[in-house]
């Protein structure tokens, strides 16, 4: 074909030798300027081989003289990140926990760490949107077995539940009463409980269970049945069950008794990190205020303005 | 076409130099017009940034300002936020479908008058007379051994180049930012990296396209006139040189021994010595012809100087130059800049121009998306009442601080508190204080009774206190459990 090249009439210009239905290509000549540019991306080629990890090896590539990897470029990504935290971690650090909230700041900042750091440790149990599911408590409700303030949270973060061998975990543990009672006394028990927060109507059986009740639950979970946090003991009067609050599910409850365990944080993660997991966690929506010390209230203005003699 | 006698041609280069164009100055009707479309053009560019334009204390008071840090398109009294973008894709379309119109209704004008390849050729062009002289003396220059006279006005013709460039680019950067401002922290070297950046690259591609480049940046880089042929047809406007007048060109001499036998062309190469690609016009339509139009003036004083009419190469249609050619006269100038495809990319063009200015002029300055939290979607409390988490986005587009109300309506009960407030005080409406200017993003606790629609549609909504009477609403939904008697097995 390339034989067939010849030169175009109307333009001056050599065709490509190639013909289909009368239909012929131009081989117009490139611009000089456009080869140059070709050469220039060559030479820049050479310069970016000699510089960077380019050429292939059996084990490896080429380092280049800037001795430079992504790795590397990461760590130092990592580094100056850290630096640029640093003022942020190191408030956090200092800063007394139930003191987090009233910083807007740094409760923000804490928030943020923590949403990250539940990703990583907490999703396992309590799940990506801390909903929790059986027997792992939601986060986002507003019912906490060992308290909802951010200390009470932070502690139970620290020293885990049920943690054996370790002094400080939030512990407790509710007795098995298969054999301790009678079958139908269970029966009435649970009756009564379902009772307290309206899943049952007030029957007979109830009204038996009340004095079951009393006589074994009520120390822990108290007269009204509103729980203990100090012992972790549930509120059995709320909408929210742990384990169920079906009939099925109580009954197992009180034969064979629940031992939820958490972890301990305290020597796997860094102190701030578990400052900001319980920041995030109080965020979620149950948050409960830092108990207000019993020192002296504050006078209340009004009364003070009418107290002072002009 | 093809003839057996040129079968095989001789190899041609693979590559070929540019040819030097060394464009004779003219005088004539359309240089003039060049000259003040080069003046208004570059007057645009340059002057614009630093119009002032007052919004109050919290709003930039430049009158054109592309603010990229803060995401905010200030143009006169239009002020546009990101997810209004579609004002500048509307924008963009209208600039689009201009050229289009522009084609249709007067050719390559575009090319020839306006686009800043043009502009700033014509305007390095001129710097080069200045320094160099005229075609010739610049063409005797090209030619010289480099001598201290070469060496001298090279220098000199380069660095008012480099003047005029860098002053191009510093003039874009102005648009980003406050221009004031600017020009203080870029001499005292505190501008953004940025923006030494873009005045380098800037500066760069002005002296190299308008001083070296020229032409090989239409014939070779620009999509535009390969795009324009496609859009070209009989009714558009040419530069046409009338070589059933002109031909057969011969040298004046010739012409007048023998009138008869000669068109009026008489070869004085003016066309060819003018023209800023280096083309010759005579050849007929050609992608190099930016439709200029100096060789009409070029042509149109040889024809005085000879007792010609003027026009033998003119604006023309390939419609009227059949017509012509015949003997007719073409048609009038409006009925050659009106026909019916004009018309038509003129009304598309208005018709997005107006609703553009028709929603504007509708926009609310306050707006309101809401966010459900997906998970988890729903959330038990001890009482029972089920609670949904939304994220709230409050624009305040206005250039001042504002109250906003926000209020839920149609979901029974429902009480609103945020992360920092308390459901004890929580009602079914709540209040943010908004910066000026500002985006107030929230998380919203919204808590209704179980008893319900597993799926409830409501919707919260938004206004402020003062100003804008309307606000906006965004419909959501609040999500139940599945079901409320097996909830017990949970």
């Amino acid at each position: 074909m390339a034989e067939n090249k010849r030169i175009d009439a109307p333009t001056g210009t050599q065709t490509v030798g190639h013909e289909w239905d009368g239909i012929e290509e131009l081989d117009t000549p490139m611009p000089r300027w456009w080869v140059l540019t070709f050469w220039a991306c060559i030479i820049w080629a050479l310069g970016y081989v000699v510089l960077f990890p380019a050429i292939p090896m059996l084990n490896n590539a080429t380092q280049g003289v800037l001795n430079w990897s992504s790795r590397g470029q990461f760590e130092q990504e990592l580094k100056a990140e850290t630096l640029r935290r640093a003022p942020i971690t190191n408030a956090i650090a200092a800063i007394p926990v139930e003191q987090l909230a009233g910083n807007e700041k740094l409760y923000q900042a804490a928030i943020e760490g923590g949403r990250a750091a539940f990703k990583v440790h907490c999703v396992q149990c309590h799940g990506s949107g801390a909903a929790g599911s059986k027997g792992y408590p939601n986060l986002n409700d507003d019912d906490w077995l060992w308290g909802g303030d951010l200390a009470s949270i932070h502690y139970t973060l620290t020293n885990g539940v049920r943690q054996p061998d370790h002094e400080a975990t939030r512990f407790s543990q509710m007795p098995a009463f298969a054999g301790m009672l009678a079958n139908g006394e269970i029966d009435a028990v649970t009756s009564y409980v379902r009772s307290l927060s309206g899943l049952e109507k007030a029957s007979a059986k109830s009204a038996t269970g009340a004095a079951v009740f009393a006589a074994n639950c009520a120390s822990c979970h108290g007269v009204d049945g509103k729980g203990l946090r100090e012992f972790g003991a549930p509120n059995l009067t709320d909408g929210i069950w742990l384990y169920g609050g079906d009939k099925a599910s109580l009954t197992t409850t009180v034969n064979k008794a629940r031992y939820g365990v958490m972890p301990r944080w305290d020597n796997r993660l860094d102190p701030v990190t578990i400052k900001m997991l319980a920041a995030y966690v109080h965020s979620l929506g149950g948050g409960e205020a830092s108990p207000v010390p019993a020192a002296t209230p504050a006078p209340d203005p009004a009364k003070v303005a009418l107290n002072v003699q002009p | 076409m093809s003839s057996p006698e040129d079968l095989t041609a001789p190899e041609q280069a693979l590559y070929q130099a540019r040819k030097g164009v060394y464009p004779k100055a003219v005088d004539g009707f359309y240089r003039r017009l060049k000259w003040g479309i080069m003046a208004v053009t570059l007057a645009i560019y340059y002057v614009t940034p630093w119009i002032r334009w007052d919004r109050g204390a919290y709003a930039p008071d430049q009158a054109v300002l592309v603010d990229l840090a803060n995401r905010r398109f200030y143009m006169f009294q239009i002020e546009i936020w990101p997810h209004e973008f579609y004002y500048v894709v509307g924008l963009l379309i209208m600039a689009g479908i201009g050229l289009f119109l522009l084609t249709s209704a007067v050719g390559r004008a575009w090319c020839g008058y306006s686009c800043p390849q043009t502009v700033w050729t014509d305007l390095f062009q001129h710097v080069e007379r200045f320094i160099d002289g005229d075609r010739n003396a610049q063409i005797r220059l090209e030619k010289a051994p480099w001598g201290s006279e070469k060496i001298g006005k090279r220098l000199s013709k380069w660095s008012v180049w480099l003047f005029i460039a860098f002053w191009t680019g510093g003039a874009w950067i102005m648009y980003f930012a406050d221009a004031p401002t600017l020009v203080r922290d870029f001499w005292s070297g505190n501008a953004a990296p940025v923006a030494y950046a873009t005045v380098g690259i800037l500066t760069a591609t002005t002296f190299i396209f308008g001083g070296f480049m020229r032409e090989q940046v239409c014939i070779y880089m620009c999509p535009w006139p390969r795009i324009q042929t496609a859009m070209m047809d009989e009714k558009s406007l040419l530069v046409t040189y009338k070589d059933w007048r002109g031909e057969k060109r011969g040298s004046l001499k010739a012409a007048q021994a023998d009138p008869a036998a000669f068109g009026d062309c008489i070869d004085c190469n003016q066309c060819v010595a003018v023209c800023p690609t280096g083309i010759d016009i005579r050849e007929g339509p050609q992608i190099g012809c930016i439709t200029c139009a100096l060789c009409i003036d070029a042509c149109d004083n040889v024809m005085a100087q000879i007792g010609k009419p003027r026009g033998l190469i003119d604006y023309c249609t390939l419609d009227d130059a059949e017509v012509e050619k015949a003997g007719g006269t073409g048609k009038t100038a409006l009925k050659t800049l009106l026909h019916p495809r004009t018309l038509i990319y003129f009304g598309i063009w208005a018709a997005i121009g107006l609703a553009m200015l028709f929603t504007l002029g509708q926009r609310t300055r306050l707006d309101l998306a809401v966010q459900p939290d997906r998970n988890p979607v729903y959330v038990r409390l001890s009482d029972g009442s089920i609670r949904n988490n939304y994220t709230l986005k409050i624009r305040n587009m206005e250039t001042r601080p504002r109250i906003v109300d926000v209020y839920v309506e149609g979901l029974p009960g429902a009480v609103v508190w945020t992360p920092d407030g308390d459901r004890a005080f929580a009602k079914a409406n709540i209040n943010f204080a908004v910066a000026p200017d500002a985006v107030h993003k929230v998380r919203l606790f919204i808590a209704a009774p179980a008893k319900g629609e597993e799926r409830t549609e409501f919707r919260i909504s938004t206004r402020a206190r003062t100003g804008d009477e309307r606000g906006d609403s965004d419909t959501v939904v609040f999500e139940r459990p599945e079901n409320e008697e097996e909830e017990d097995g949970e």
